[in-house]
């Protein structure tokens, strides 16, 4: 999955962990379940357009507050294939690559998007484009990379380090 | 160029002679500290098919987020990770009666200076207070470092916040903090090891030592730190821990910070961190007035034993007003045993306190929601919107203090213009 393409749906800064999964959710682990509340101190309609969207556009610190690892999966549950943000907390950010979703930093791709706007990620290449503009970002380093090709740190480790 | 405290630390743990801001590393942590989220962590050990695991004794289990359990799917939960700890002879496991995980580690010794420790909670930051490198994961990576014993980290950027001079009557580290937040804002530390120094900090309490590191969090840092002293020495003494235990690790002078930032103590007034974010924050006189249903004293931030003891000094010989509720939820149980044998306990249940289990309480939602249109001033580290019950309340967050003077107005209040009894 080196390119993701399709809807955005855009938010602002500081969007926290308890906005994105409340605290009393977090008695699942499955990513279909937690997708269910994914964003639900933000009403049903926020939660829908989540769900017909591919990628989830925001602003500077994204997934700010808990460590909450379902912050990141419930994304995954909702069908989000990318996150694109001016910045991330920094235990998000981890829990994207741990989890298998990617997570871009990119302030300059983030000011061009609307609200409901068609992204296209390719990842190989580092470039986001929305219309007829693209907008570059670094690429993650490769022992990461790797991770995240793999679906997560989980199915990595099941791969290459556990010894069964 | 020397070294901050991130890059001696970090190098240590990961074996290697020196190491720098921005350099991926593969860090062995000492410790792996799971709470709630252990049964995450077991489930998802299950799924890797495996029996290995790294060294039992760097994992830390304790069950702080919900106690006693109210349902039975917390009921099971729980058990299994009681089960777990017996079968896998895990010694550093705290049942549902012990309190917060952080509070706990670091009452019983485990937490030492020149550490590295990782936990499946935003607020190990923490452990800095003590001279460790503290930082939050998720579930999947403590399950990883079970098995490997050891997880890649980047080596952070490091800020450096001088805080000298002496606080002024009625003011905390917990105004510091918030006072921070609102000027560098909920990212102005993101990724970066925060260094506390200066002729505050070096006098400082190992429990306000503990609110300092824990609120850095607040800008986004990865970790926070206290250099050891005399204080950090004889706090860990009283634990059965021996200087040869543990190894102090110090900046150089020359270390490269990419901020510096200077506080007066002299000059602070309490804050308040305002609805809905923790950088929020205005001086306490702005929001003074500010109705309040209900008052919560509780959470890693400031619940600690001498936390107790400011709110007791503010409500001796004082009453709750009227239809406000204060909760106050010890951090552990070692906290709620002093506060029973020294008497503060009676002064505040006098004073119209009820008392919770230790534990997270109501700052991880156990207890205490609030109902829509209800306000809460809260001593936690967190004010997201929905974080105690209904999406349409509000939460604020100040010191021990200001939550004390608060519960007897009814209303936010400052603690200056309340004379404590003697």
């Amino acid at each position: 999955m080196s390119i993701v393409k399709g809807a955005c749906i855009a938010f602002g800064d500081n969007i926290d962990t308890d906005v994105i999964i409340p605290g009393r959710y977090l008695v699942s682990i499955d990513p279909l379940e937690l997708a269910e509340h994914a964003f639900e101190p933000l009403g049903p309609e926020v939660q829908k357009r989540l769900r017909e969207s591919k990628v989830v556009v925001a602003g500077k610190n994204f997934g700010c507050g808990s460590a909450r690892e379902q912050a990141a999966s419930c994304l995954i549950g909702a069908g989000i294939q990318a996150v694109l943000a001016k910045s991330f907390a920094r235990t998000f950010y981890r829990n994207c690559i741990n989890t298998g979703l990617r997570a871009v930093e990119c302030p300059d791709a983030v000011d061009a998007i609307r609200d409901g706007d068609e992204v296209e990620i390719d990842f190989s290449k580092g470039t986001v484009r929305v219309e007829d503009k693209t907008f570059h970002f670094s690429p993650y380093p490769e022992d990461l990379q790797r991770i995240i090709e793999h679906g997560g740190l989980i199915p990595y480790l099941e791969k290459f380090v556990v010894k069964k | 160029m020397g070294k901050t405290f991130a890059e001696k630390v970090l190098a240590r743990a990961a074996g290697v002679s020196e190491a720098k801001a921005g350099q991926i590393l593969t860090v062995y942590p000492h410790l792996y500290m799971s709470h709630n989220a252990t049964w995450r962590c077991i489930r998802t050990l299950e799924r890797l098919g495996t029996d290995q695991i790294y060294d039992p004794d760097r994992i830390a289990i304790v069950l702080d987020h919900i106690s006693p359990s109210r349902t039975a799917q917390q009921a099971a939960h729980q058990q299994l990770a009681r089960r777990f700890a017996m079968e896998r002879k895990i010694r550093k496991f705290y049942d549902i009666d012990a309190g917060i995980a952080h509070v706990v580690l670091m009452e019983d010794g485990h937490v030492r200076p020149g550490q590295v420790i990782i936990g499946t909670d935003s607020h190990s930051t923490i452990y800095g207070a003590l001279g460790a490198f503290g930082t939050g994961v998720g579930f999947s990576e403590i399950t990883a470092t079970w098995v490997t014993g050891s997880l890649w980290m980047k080596v952070p950027e490091s800020i450096k916040v001088v805080i000298d001079g002496q606080l002024p009557e009625g003011v905390y580290a917990k105004d510091i903090m918030l006072k921070l937040i609102g000027d560098l804002t909920a990212d102005g530390a993101t990724y970066c090891s925060v260094e506390f120094h200066g002729s505050y900090v070096e006098t400082l309490s190992v429990s306000e030592r503990m609110t300092l590191c824990n609120l850095a969090m607040e800008l986004g840092a990865k970790c926070a730190y206290v250099p050891p002293n005399e204080i950090t020495r004889q706090y860990l003494a009283e634990r059965g821990v021996s200087p040869d235990e543990y190894e102090e690790i110090y900046p150089s002078d020359d270390a490269r910070y990419i901020k510096t930032i200077h506080m007066d103590a002299a000059n602070m007034v309490p804050q308040v961190s305002c609805p809905h974010t923790v950088d929020n924050v205005r001086p306490i006189t702005e929001v003074c007035g500010t109705k309040v249903d209900q008052v919560f004293i509780g959470s890693c931030a400031n619940a600690k034993y001498e936390d107790l003891a400011v709110a007791a000094k503010y409500l001796k010989g004082n009453k709750v007003a009227p239809g406000v509720r204060l909760i106050i939820t010890p951090a552990s149980r070692h906290v709620l045993d002093r506060a029973v044998k020294d008497g503060i306990f009676t002064t505040l249940l006098e004073a119209g306190a009820m008392f919770t289990n230790p534990g997270c309480g109501a700052c991880a939602g156990d207890g205490g929601a609030m109902a829509d249109g209800e306000v809460t001033l809260s001593t936690a580290n967190r004010n997201f919107r929905g974080r105690m019950g209904s999406y349409q309340s509000e939460i604020y967050l100040a010191s021990p203090a200001v939550a004390a003077v608060t519960a007897i107005r009814g209303e936010i209040a400052n603690p200056r213009d309340i004379v404590p009894a003697s």
